[in-house]
């Protein structure tokens, strides 16, 4: 534990010999003042949502929009369009403001139902996902064999217990 | 092509079926991956604390590489350049990005507007693919990337993407004046940079806290900073207080964000029951560790989702509080001239490099700190001189 009775501890020591850090204040700014968060105000936001806008890029997906703003911004992403039973629940999410638990619980809901549909895709495709590679535990190999060891001894003995409790049952019947 | 796929939280693959990016606008560049980074913050998504983070989607918002294709309109790069990416997605032409806040675009992220774009940063960002891949779209080309100098080495200018810009951004909003103490909050990457940027403002005193011990030896080394374990501590606001003279710090930077560790129910809340944001603990030791008017500087990412700080003593204190993601192309010009005159040395914060095809590996070392790791690169593996048009007929 760190002595926290000593009381060379409890001064603040400060103001000593800098000159081994290299640039020590070469950024300090007397005029840095960080009760006024925008150094470099224009006022444009005044003006709303007016200036120039970047050429669209064309809607050929499906974009879920924020119901805070008027439009779909002028480039988007394209990576994975809502599909599924999780997308109807992202579509539905949507329909709530960014401020609203009832948006990020059920996107919440839709990312861990989205596991599933991956695992159903991947099987669709005849695609066994390697669970061991995907969960990067050839690092806790690599790096953390006692730790692995005992994790896995630990998962085997419950396993079994579990395998041999039912087991049990069954003959009882 | 190949490309990291997220499957679901602690589950990612190098899936070599994923398609190839396409130019979806006349302002896109297509770039040819050289480095990209896992980024702590990367871990959120890892983990599944950020919502809208769909299976199939490619992470990494830090990368740089070689543009292999561009849009009908782009005019300051060009095929062939090597550029930094900075990991906002920024029109250059919206209110806010006329003031320089790249980070708050309003024309780069449809799904949301308290966030902006960001590369590989789930949906809620954007929806766009990221860096940790063979190829890259890359929206805006003419606004973000910077042409990476001859003289600079590409480690260098991979940290140059986010780290570096958000530990020294960290600093600045601390508005930290000469002689001022300064306590880190987080020992990655950004909080060992944001420390060693603390001194580039003049910092007299800068305290490094975390639960690791080897990343608080190299927070000493690297940025000579004070470090604590809060493990070893009985409270660390009490340490803090005991250790500036019972008067606060002049500055706290909260350089963790949603995971947290360090408080039972701010753990159990935010990080198992995602009823917030992710887990306050850093947030609230800032606030109540900073001195009365003092400044709490937030660049650890949290979710969108409430979250509980004690907001009660912000306004008792009369506490500033500053947050924002790096506006990396704003701070890009100053941070590369530190480079050059070797005031930061980015690359000595990447501790482990890997090919791309392990990348399943890489997150999990990042997740659970195996190997001492600090910061892990991962090189696309391009030993065959491939040529992007070949591969995409």
């Amino acid at each position: 534990m760190t002595d926290e009775t000593n009381p060379e501890d409890f001064v603040n020591k400060r103001g000593g010999d800098y000159s081994h850090i290299k640039g020590w204040g070469i950024d300090a700014d007397p005029k840095n003042d960080p009760t006024y968060p925008m150094k470099k105000r224009t006022d444009e936001e005044i003006k709303g949502y007016t200036w120039e806008r970047p050429p669209q890029q064309p809607v050929n997906i499906e974009v879920l929009k924020s119901v805070e703003r008027p439009n779909i911004t002028a480039v988007f992403g394209t990576a994975m369009p809502p599909k599924g039973l999780s997308g109807a629940i992202r579509r539905f999410a949507f329909k709530y403001s960014e401020s609203s638990y009832a948006r990020w619980m059920q996107l919440v809901l839709a990312d861990r139902i989205g596991v599933v549909e991956g695992y159903i895709d991947d099987f669709s495709k005849g695609y066994i996902p390697n669970v061991f590679v995907e969960r990067g535990w050839i690092a806790e190999w690599k790096y953390n064999r006692k730790n692995f060891i005992l994790k896995a001894a630990l998962t085997a003995t419950v396993a079994t217990a579990g395998i041999l409790l039912l087991t049990k049952g069954k003959k009882k019947d | 092509m190949l490309a990291m796929n997220f499957r679901g939280p602690f589950r990612v693959r190098a899936d070599h079926n994923q398609p190839y990016p396409e130019i979806e606008h006349p302002e896109d560049a297509i770039v040819r991956v050289l480095r990209s980074c896992i980024c702590g913050s990367d871990l959120h998504l890892y983990h599944g604390l950020v919502p809208d983070t769909r299976v199939g989607s490619t992470f990494g918002h830090e990368f740089i590489g070689e543009i292999v294709e561009v849009g009908s309109s782009i005019q300051n790069v060009k095929v062939g350049d090597k550029v930094m990416v900075p990991f906002n997605i920024a029109c250059g032409k919206c209110a806010f990005c006329k003031q320089e806040l790249y980070g708050n675009c309003h024309e780069a992220n449809s799904q949301a507007t308290a966030v902006g774009g960001i590369f590989g940063y789930s949906h809620t960002a954007g929806g766009y693919n990221g860096g940790q891949a063979e190829y890259v779209r890359v929206p805006y080309a003419d606004v973000g990337p910077t042409v990476i100098p001859d003289w600079m080495d590409l480690d260098d200018a991979v940290m140059l993407t986010d780290v570096v810009p958000t530990g020294y951004q960290a600093a600045q909003m601390g508005g930290i004046q000469p002689g001022d103490t300064v306590v880190v909050f987080g020992a990655g990457p950004v909080g060992i940079m944001a420390a060693k940027c603390c001194w580039l403002f003049g910092a007299g005193r800068v305290i490094v806290i975390d639960q690791y011990d080897y990343r608080l030896e190299f927070a000493r080394d690297y940025a000579d900073a004070e470090v604590y374990n809060f493990k070893e501590l009985e409270d660390p606001v009490v340490f803090i207080k005991k250790t500036t003279d019972s008067l606060g710090a002049d500055v706290c930077i909260d350089a963790v964000g949603a995971e947290a560790a360090g408080d039972t129910m701010n753990t159990l809340l935010g990080r198992k029951l995602l009823l917030q944001g992710g887990s306050t603990t850093a947030l609230h030791w800032a606030i109540n560790s900073v001195k009365k008017g003092g400044i709490v500087s937030i660049v650890g990412v949290y979710g969108p989702i409430d979250a509980l700080v004690p907001i009660g003593n912000v306004l008792n204190k009369g506490i500033t509080i500053r947050a924002n993601q790096a506006s990396v192309k704003k701070l890009l010009p100053r941070l590369i001239e530190h480079v050059k005159n070797g005031i930061i040395d980015p690359k000595q914060l990447i501790t482990h490099r890997i090919p791309l095809e392990e990348v399943a590996e890489g997150y999990h070392i990042m997740s659970t700190k195996l190997d001492n790791c600090i910061k892990l690169s991962s090189h696309t593996a391009f030993s065959i001189k491939k040529k992007y048009k070949f591969l995409r007929n």
